[in-house]
């Protein structure tokens, strides 16, 4: 049996989070849990299709980072980007639409589960392929530069947040932008979430060096390791990686170490997950952490955190309700979008 | 009027656009300092800098995703292959990514990109150097194909695909770069989706494109004297293929012969002359015949390299023998 590895220890205090930003972090990774487990429901009911990859356990990576960032950030995912693009800002209602295949989808339907898109809120993407969307986050992190020293423009100091999990970090994109981004000095911050499986591979049987943090050292990029269980705890990196790319003083890789509560995707039969390994995780829920680091620091009472939980719950049966009742594609408009005239 | 090598009217096309837009730049392997592998991006570097100019580590998937991403965010890159075929390394961001996003993301985002570099089948410079991407990228939804055959349309066309807003994959033969012609002085741009009637005929249609173009020029010289009147069509537009150009030259000659350097399975002509049996069977007097490159990776061997594509004498004797099949 492969050991656990120890996770740093992090020790907020009462002033670590305000009550306002606690509940705003609250909400969000409510949101993603709710909003997934309902995916769930609705992808065993026949009403979504396709490989459907869920975000339960890992919600204090999403809220930890995105809602340490600015709303003109960028946010770059993978195929587990539901929760991301709700972190993001893009409304429930878009993001189920699209799980339906609506034309009311934030990608309008042509795109799907893996594929979620939405210039508005400046999320690059839904890449399906392991590893794609590293290069294009890099991309966006070249334009921020680009449009700053090139084009004189003194408000491009955004920075983008490019998640991607443990498999990717042993494909080839990802050392190919550790290196350009750290020569480049882009804006970016790497966020590997390792949740320990890359389906049925594990971890330590996928690489040399399960540290992922460390390979930050090799390219003199800063590389930090935190509890990816402990949202407090990855928003304190979060918030020193982002002030670090703002200031235009590089890349950081963060590893957050967390777990995925289900199986890689909803046709995973999760054969190969041990139980006590699933149990061990399942008793550090994330959500459950904050609720009582809010509740013991007087930062909100039990019963606040209960409406809230009951608030989002409306806010995700309405998305269903949203996404049942509005319309599909035309087919006349099948070839649309192909190209950039059409609009 | 000023006579210019090929490889200059694309820095030339380069240079005005890039003074033109700040958004556009160039982003590959040696385009900086070294000035690209075949001169292209000469003295870029120093005019425009580091920036706008990008050397990058060869990581072809990696820079290609790179350009996506800031493409997507609102700059116009042009990825310089410093051989084409490096570009195969580069496929997924290409395909997937290049050419889908916009349709995947329901129109969010759009790519205005070009991809160029120097491909085809040189002098010896063996398969891996020798290559012919077009055909494997033809089949990618979102993505035009375009290839320039004369310093004219060069510059004309990258100019043209620079302000296109989507994704074009631009393809330079290394072959042609010092082909010579006088180029107008003032400013001009070339349709990205027109065919070039290169000669007027009434025999037989040639449809061809980059440097088979030439091979084309080449067998009409001895067609010419020996009586026949061949219609030459540069395609140009390699995806989507401009039907107006090709169908009005079928309806005048009824006959086409294909001249390509791809190889024949699933090359350019395969695809063409299933199109062409589609929209224009009936305009047909005999059946369209494809001249191609040999199915099999490009010999190091120069006389293996000549018999592996279509010299001029074999597209003489072919239309010399499609003529004779008289109706």
């Amino acid at each position: 049996m492969v050991q656990e590895r120890t996770v740093p220890v992090f020790s907020p205090t009462a002033t670590t989070i305000s009550r306002e930003d606690g509940l705003t972090i609250y909400e969000d990774m409510v949101l993603g849990r709710s909003f997934e487990d309902k995916c769930a429901e609705m992808y065993y009911r026949g009403k979504m299709f396709g490989f459907v990859h869920l975000y339960n356990g890992q919600e204090a990576v999403s809220s930890g980072v995105i809602k340490s960032m600015r709303s003109d950030d960028f946010v770059c995912s993978t195929y587990r980007d539901h929760v991301h693009a709700l972190s993001a800002g893009v409304p429930a209602n878009q993001v189920m639409a699209e799980l339906f295949g609506k034309e009311t989808g934030c990608s309008k339907g042509r795109g799907g589960s893996m594929h979620l898109f939405s210039q508005e809120h400046n999320l690059l993407g839904g890449f399906a392929f392991v590893a794609e969307g590293i290069p294009v986050a890099a991309g966006a992190t070249y334009q921020t530069k680009y449009r700053r020293e090139v084009m004189g423009d003194e408000s491009a100091d955004q920075v983008t947040a490019c998640f991607f999990g443990d498999g990717a970090s042993n494909n080839g994109q990802f050392f190919e932008c550790l290196n350009m981004a750290a020569l480049w000095k882009l804006p970016i911050i790497f966020v590997v979430e390792n949740n320990k499986w890359a389906i049925g591979m594990a971890h330590e049987r996928a690489t040399s060096q399960p540290e992922v943090f460390k390979k930050a050292t090799v390219f003199n990029m800063a590389g930090v390791e935190v509890d990816g269980m402990d949202v407090l705890a990855v928003r304190a990196e979060a918030q020193e990686a982002i002030a670090r790319a703002r200031a235009g003083e590089g890349p950081t890789l963060i590893e957050a170490l967390t777990y995925r509560f289900r199986g890689h995707s909803l046709a995973d039969p999760d054969e190969l997950r041990p139980k006590h390994e699933k149990d061990d995780w399942f008793s550090r829920d994330p959500i459950e952490k904050l609720a009582d680091h809010l509740t013991a620091h007087n930062l909100a009472t039990a019963e606040e955190l209960k409406a809230i939980a009951q608030r989002i719950q409306a806010t995700v049966t309405e998305s269903v309700e949203f996404a049942q009742s509005s319309p599909e594609p035309k087919p006349e408009d099948l070839y649309r979008f192909v190209f950039a005239e059409d609009v | 009027m000023a006579e210019t090598l090929l490889f200059n009217a694309l820095r030339e096309a380069l240079d005005e656009e890039m003074a033109r837009d700040q958004a556009v730049y160039v982003i590959g392997e040696d385009v900086g300092h070294y000035g690209g592998s075949y001169k292209v991006t000469k003295g870029l570097y120093e005019k425009y800098g580091d920036m706008r100019v990008k050397d990058t580590p060869i990581a072809e998937n990696s820079f290609t995703g790179i350009a996506v991403g800031s493409a997507m965010t609102g700059l116009r890159p042009i990825i310089e292959g410093m051989n084409m075929g490096f570009l195969l390394l580069a496929f997924n961001q290409i395909a997937n990514n290049a050419g889908m996003l916009r349709y995947t993301s329901g129109g969010n985002f759009k790519i205005p990109m070009v991809i160029r570099g120097p491909g085809g089948v040189g002098r010896q410079l063996g398969a891996e150097h020798s290559q012919r991407l077009e055909a494997y990228f033809q089949g990618v939804p979102g993505l035009k194909l375009v290839a320039c055959s004369t310093p004219y349309n060069a510059k004309g066309l990258l100019k043209a695909a620079i302000r296109d807003d989507n994704p074009v994959l631009f393809f330079e033969h290394v072959l042609l770069y010092n082909l010579k012609e006088n180029l107008p002085e003032s400013e001009y741009l070339c349709r990205l989706d027109k065919a070039e009637v290169v000669r007027e005929g009434k025999d037989v249609t040639l449809l061809t494109y980059s440097r088979m173009r030439h091979h084309c020029v080449q067998a009409a010289k001895t067609l010419e004297k020996e009586g026949y009147d061949p219609e030459i069509i540069d395609l140009i537009s390699l995806k989507p293929l401009d039907f107006e150009t090709i169908g009005a030259s079928v309806r005048k000659t009824h006959r086409v012969v294909i001249v390509e350097e791809c190889m024949k399975s699933g090359g350019v002509g395969a695809e063409l002359t299933a199109s062409i049996n589609d929209r224009l069977f009936d305009e047909l007097d005999a059946p369209v015949v494809r001249l191609a490159s040999q199915d099999i990776p490009t010999p190091y061997n120069g006389l293996l390299e000549s018999l592996t594509i279509v010299q001029p004498q074999v597209i003489v004797d072919t239309v010399k023998d499609m003529m004779a099949l008289q109706v």
